[in-house]
């Protein structure tokens, strides 16, 4: 699990290190390292963002660590790398109410329909509609394209999904 | 090699022509001097036990269109070392194929398919039967006609993990996408153009309903990844249905669209499919593509011509010199 600590350490010698210790103490494997210091805060502490790949357990130690440590912790995050593929769907996209397919993606949350584009050829001919679905993480993206099937099934149209994804 | 040659049509008399042709060639470069014993049609048969002439039959089955009179005799009776079995592929039980080449696995002579129907229905008894006896079964013929998928990665690529296996395994079903995205046509149309052509059958759900891609997709998945799958295991989806203006919006986004067999984890899945312009397999036309990714090797991607006459009789008799270099026959 990809975790996103953002930090804010005084502006003095040392701080970094300090900070950086109570991830090495908990073995865990740090990412990056981002230290803002054109972006101090009003009062003139240094944002720092730490990516470290850790489990859950650990990530409550690191941060009971950091602040016996005074460091300040101002947010902490648990990553979804996000990731846009497309789909095809053929058929009565239009008729068989698009607006709702597109409502059953956006509700799942994990997903998010960003762009459709739509051709149709003739009134009463079945359409073809392309759409581009941003989800959570690998697993937001099959759960999405399981989805999408679901809707294709009973919807009767015939789903395209890219070879990789 | 004394060869009892079941199935005579396009591709069993191609595989004549060329042993005959080549009969030097093949005598003075691989020490390989066939001989074709019995030959046997859907209604006739010709034996000779010194081998029959194959200029003689092939003129035969043009003028009178069969090989001789009645057919009498059962492998049982008949002195041969391999079985070549060309006759259709029958998705129902196999057959007469799957008969064929267990009675010759069972009489421990070694076999030489094309006939896909016996491997993706029968594998294991196949499998077993040809190890108990101590026969060779060889099959490169059932996928991708001419291009050494199996004997690739059997061979070639022995001492790999072939983790995932990807292809376009079917080059009616590309001609049509092909010919769909070139020309902004329609379905219907390129399927009737590929009738004319002779590329798709006058029943093309075969083909254009996935249904010889999931074929081949089990065969590899039994022969190469150790798998004990069907038919019925694949998710199959075919291209009937696929609008021009879906190969539009695929083609906006630098995309082709093609039927894709693939077998990944335990998954085995046939479906039209997204794929980037320049992929090693967005092939045109009628050609055919694999890719295996190994853990050795990396990924190998191989392509060709799926289908033909000559190009399948090329993997048949390449599968009898090798049976020849293990066996040694004269």
């Amino acid at each position: 699990m990809i975790n996103t600590l953002n930090l804010e350490l005084k502006d003095i010698p040392g701080q970094l290190e300090k900070a950086l210790g109570g991830f090495s103490k908990h073995d865990a494997n740090i990412l990056s390292v981002v230290h803002h210091r054109e972006d101090k805060t009003p009062r003139g502490t240094v944002p720092v963002e730490v990516k470290v790949d850790v489990g859950e357990v650990v990530i409550e130690k690191i941060i009971e660590d950091l602040r016996s440590r005074d460091v300040e912790i101002v947010k902490v995050g648990e990553e979804n790398l996000s990731r846009s593929f497309m789909v095809i769907l053929i058929g009565h996209v239009v008729h068989s109410d698009i607006r709702d397919t597109i409502n059953k993606i956006d509700d799942t949350g994990l997903a998010e329909v960003k762009d459709l584009s739509l051709k149709m050829p003739g009134i009463n001919k079945e359409s073809t509609a392309r759409l581009f679905i941003k989800a959570d993480g690998e697993s937001g993206v099959k759960k999405t394209i399981n989805l999408i099937k679901d809707i294709a099934k009973e919807k009767e149209l015939k789903v395209i999904t890219e070879m990789d994804v | 090699m004394k060869i009892a040659l079941l199935g005579f049509g396009t591709v069993g008399q191609k595989v004549a022509k060329i042993l005959e042709s080549r009969k030097n060639f093949y005598e003075n470069k691989y020490g390989f001097s066939p001989e074709i014993v019995l030959v046997e049609d859907s209604n006739s048969q010709g034996y000779h036990t010194n081998g029959l002439n194959p200029k003689k039959l092939l003129e035969r089955k043009e003028e009178k269109g069969d090989v001789g009179s009645g057919r009498k005799l059962d492998l049982n009776d008949v002195e041969f070392d391999v079985l070549v079995e060309c006759t259709p592929t029958n998705l129902e039980d196999g057959e007469p194929g799957l008969s064929n080449i267990l009675q010759s696995l069972e009489l421990g002579r070694d076999v030489v398919t094309s006939n896909k129907g016996p491997l993706a229905i029968a594998w294991e008894e196949l499998k077993q039967t040809s190890s108990k006896n101590d026969s060779i079964l060889r099959y490169e013929a059932t996928v991708g006609g001419a291009m050494p998928t199996i004997n690739l990665a059997k061979d070639s690529l022995a001492g790999n993990k072939i983790k995932q296996i990807r292809g376009i395994l079917n080059g009616t079903c590309n001609y049509i996408l092909s010919r769909m995205r070139g020309g902004g046509l329609p379905y219907d149309h390129v399927l009737s153009e590929a009738q004319d052509l002779g590329i798709a059958e006058a029943d093309p759900s075969y083909d254009v309903e996935g249904i010889d891609t999931a074929l081949k997709i089990v065969i590899l998945a039994n022969s190469l990844l150790d798998f004990n799958v069907k038919y019925s295991d694949v998710d199959v989806t075919g291209i009937t249905g696929i609008t021009s203006e879906a190969l539009d919006l695929a083609n906006e986004e630098n995309r082709v669209i093609k039927l894709i067999g693939k077998v990944n984890g335990d998954k085995l899945e046939v479906g039209p499919k997204m794929i980037p312009k320049n992929h090693p397999l967005a092939v045109k036309g009628t050609l055919n593509v694999a890719s295996l990714k190994t853990d050795l090797a990396g990924e190998i991607t191989i392509t060709g011509k799926g289908a033909g006459a000559s190009e399948t009789a090329s993997s048949i008799i390449s599968d009898l010199i090798s049976i020849n270099r293990v066996r040694n026959f004269r």
